[in-house]
């Protein structure tokens, strides 16, 4: 099968990189070769912070080139804007609805808040989820990642039970109920079934 | 063997290291490297320690494979700059047990202060150097360089970069095989350097040569074979972009960077018309092949030596295709720089430095990020232990208000010698020592200052009132840096003062679970009390945020550490619970 790649974005302390540790866990339980390639090291104070995960039957570059990856997981409207690129055409953005305004150094235009609906103008695929607040109703606003992993889910070709065992094993005890809700609501909230592959 | 799982570069290090049968790991946490000690450390059969600075971390690891068991020293490529001292006089001797130095360069500077390829580090000290391309190969080279450091006597070196480092990748886990303690014996000829150093120099070129020898049979270089119109010479992560974009060439990956198996190359080379050198960072296998007379390669003058490499360049190199633009020319892809946390302690001493106007100079630590606006306080950062000398030699200069902010764990790795050599010298040099606690920018690592060592036992903290005392700082004074006023009136009496003064600024790091789980009482914007002055958003603080009303602060985000408060002329800000 062909590699599958997703990129998920953030601003450090938003757990962009949990997130994409559990899809490469999750795509691992699937059988597939996998790898997950991060940058952080002072991300974790605010800054941007991306991460690509690859998977399928043999996967060579840690990071997958511009314009094939096949969903980009925003964690943040700017950090969408910022890796929009790497998305292959009419590929899917699965963005949090959420804005975090950076501290400024040297560019001084205004935030751009349009952000979703220029994506939807550049022809990929749109997914708006306000998984902050979803995240915030379940208890955690720091749950949004995973409320975003639940919508990605809808586009990837993983088996539930690999998702679930994933959840299981990497999440803290005293965490795991509401990662699951969170996990649950995002689905939930993605009506429509992908399919990256078709 | 056990069941495949997910690891990064440096879990698969530690794992390869811990198979190997190490006994004894030491380093100074760097990023990329800092997580290899730190699963090290994990392993109940291996003794693991944080030492102060990386020249003593080899020292320590140098003398206990000297004392005969397998050991290994973990550090960034800038560390190797610290410990190139033992690192280039250890090869005359050689060593007793297997000892490794696992070196992470940082190509694209990530999270460092320069780019530097440490491979030639390694061609200098004349050891042999091995370098990885994945998680399972980081696994099984760092297994065999301590079978080659045994079998040739010498230090190996391992070279990682940050993507190696830091990508997770599937890994079958072996088995750990217990190493025989080989007793150190006294042999003054091979351990005792200047006196025999010239009989030492002529053994380490017969060693180079059998090196040489043995490159040529290193299984971890491997041709595979492809079409015959594209042969490509690489090596590491760079492998993995040649393979991405050009699964059709003929590759001859090498595992083995230094030396080179020259036989190997010349022949492999001579295929075809034209060879591809896909290299990160410098020229350095390039220059190689031209020392061999290989003069048929295409390297650097199509792969950038700046910065990382990534699929993208390497096709646009073999192939000329062309790379998708970002979106930053159609619409704001606003710039993100990382910022002090809220809370952080450090935003109380750069808000007061930049209001007294000084010259500071900085080091390495999240403090390199007072630098950037709001605060605009940080003149200078260059490497770790620089802000006290170079504060000294401003003075030197003639520059009156200068002042030196460094670190507690970079104080403690080379910031002291700065500091006695200014008492010494008699220079006004003023240091503000920012006790977080912790090693902050790396994670929070233990050090010498924190009480616990690596393994979770407790230690003796340095107390560093006493330790500056001692050196014969006159003026020491400990402030919290939650108190403005108290701040600037530390930091200004540190600068009146005669002779050199020592402000340590002592206030535990945001991120450490101990504070994490302190009660906090958060603060709350009256906005009828509020005046829209923007004195506040000086803070730099991320709690806070400007709406079109005015400033708020998200309460979950908010730390209670009353900056912003303090800097609000009209009282709109209070705590929450007293609003």
């Amino acid at each position: 099968m062909p590699v599958t790649n997703v990129v998920i974005a953030g601003v450090g302390g938003q757990g962009a990189v949990l997130a994409s540790e559990l899809l490469a866990l999750a795509a691992m339980a699937a059988g597939q070769d996998v790898k997950q390639g991060e940058f952080h090291g002072v991300a974790q104070r605010g800054g941007a912070v991306f991460s690509h995960v690859r998977f399928g039957e043999r996967v060579h570059s840690p990071m997958a080139p511009r314009g094939r990856v096949d969903v980009l997981v925003a964690l943040e409207k700017l950090e969408a804007l910022r890796y929009a690129h790497f998305v292959k055409p009419g590929g899917i953005v699965i963005v949090n609805d959420y804005k975090v305004e950076p501290v400024r150094v040297g560019d001084q235009r205004p935030y751009p808040d349009e952000a979703i609906d220029f994506l939807r103008t550049k022809g990929f695929r749109v997914i708006a989820l306000e998984a902050t607040h979803v995240a915030l109703d379940l208890g955690d606003h720091r749950a949004a990642n995973v409320v975003l992993l639940g919508a990605l889910s809808r586009a990837l070709d993983i088996p539930d039970t690999a998702w679930e065992r994933t959840l299981e094993e990497r999440i803290p005890e005293q965490h795991l109920e509401l990662n699951r809700r969170a996990f649950a609501a995002g689905r939930e909230a993605t009506f429509q079934t992908l399919t990256v592959l078709a | 063997m056990g069941t495949v799982t997910l690891m990064s570069g440096n879990d698969a290090v530690a794992r390869g290291a811990w198979e190997a049968g190490v006994a004894f790991a030491a380093g100074y946490p760097g990023t990329p490297s800092t997580e290899v000690l730190e699963r090290l450390a994990a392993y109940a059969e291996v003794d693991a320690h944080w030492s102060t600075n990386e020249k003593v971390a080899f020292e320590e690891a140098m003398g206990a494979a000297l004392g005969g068991v397998r050991s290994m020293v973990t550090m960034k490529h800038v560390g190797l700059n610290v410990a190139a001292d033992p690192f280039m006089v250890f090869p005359y001797a050689g060593t007793n047990a297997g000892f490794v130095v696992l070196v992470a360069d940082d190509p694209g500077m990530y999270s460092s202060q320069n780019e530097q390829d440490s491979r030639y580090f390694a061609k200098v000290a004349k050891v042999p150097l091995l370098e990885p391309a994945d998680a399972a190969e980081a696994r099984s080279l760092t297994s065999a360089a301590f079978e080659l450091s045994e079998r040739f006597r010498t230090p190996v070196m391992l070279r990682t970069t940050t993507r190696l480092a830091h990508t997770r990748g599937l890994v079958e886990p072996g088995t750990r095989t217990e190493s025989e303690r080989t007793p150190f014996s006294r042999q003054v000829s091979q351990y005792a350097i200047p006196v025999y150093a010239r009989f030492r120099r002529v053994e380490l070129e017969e060693k180079l040569g059998r090196l040489r020898e043995f490159a040529e049979e290193f299984p971890g270089n491997v041709i595979e074979e492809g079409g015959p119109a594209m042969g490509v010479v690489t090596h590491g992560i760079p492998y993995q972009y040649v393979k991405e974009v050009c699964p059709e060439a003929t590759v001859f990956r090498l595992g083995m960077l230094y030396p080179l198996p020259q036989r190997r190359l010349v022949e492999f080379c001579a295929r075809f018309e034209t060879v591809f050198v896909v290299e990160e960072s410098e020229g350095f296998i390039e220059q190689e092949l031209a020392g061999f007379g290989i003069r048929n390669v295409i390297g650097k003058a199509r792969f950038t030596n700046v910065g990382e490499l990534s699929a993208d360049l390497v096709a646009l190199g073999l192939t000329g295709a062309p790379i998708p633009a970002d979106l930053s020319k159609e619409i704001a892809v606003l710039p993100r720089p990382p910022v002090l946390c809220a809370g952080c302690a450090h935003r109380g001493v750069f808000t007061t430095l930049k209001k007294l106007g000084v010259l500071v100079t900085g080091d390495i630590g999240c403090y390199t990020l007072g630098c950037l606006p709001p605060y605009e306080a940080i003149h200078t950062t260059f490497c770790m232990g620089a802000s006290i000398g170079n504060a000294t030699g401003f003075h030197r200069a003639g520059e009156d208000h200068v002042v030196a902010v460094i670190g507690d764990s970079t104080f403690l790795h080379s910031g002291l010698p700065g500091l006695v050599s200014a008492v010494y010298n008699q220079v006004p040099t003023t240091v503000v020592l920012l006790d977080n606690g912790t090693t902050g920018m790396t994670g929070h690592q233990e050090h010498p200052g924190t009480g616990h060592t690596l393994k979770g036992k407790p230690a003796p903290a340095v107390d560093y009132e006493t330790v500056v005392r001692a050196v014969g700082v006159k003026h020491v004074e400990v402030v919290d840096p939650w108190d403005l006023v108290a701040t600037e009136r530390a930091i200004q009496a540190g600068l009146d003062h005669a002779g050199p003064a020592v402000i340590i600024a002592r206030r535990p790091c945001r991120l450490l679970p101990i504070t994490r789980a302190e009660a906090r009482v958060p603060y709350r914007v009256t906005l009828e009390d509020c005046v829209l002055c923007e004195e506040c958003m000086a803070s730099g603080c991320p709690a806070l945020v400007w709406e079109p009303d005015g400033p708020h602060i998200h309460e979950w985000e908010c730390a209670g550490c009353s900056l912003c408060a303090q800097l609000c002329p009209t009282d709109a800000i209070v705590a929450a619970e007293v609003a």
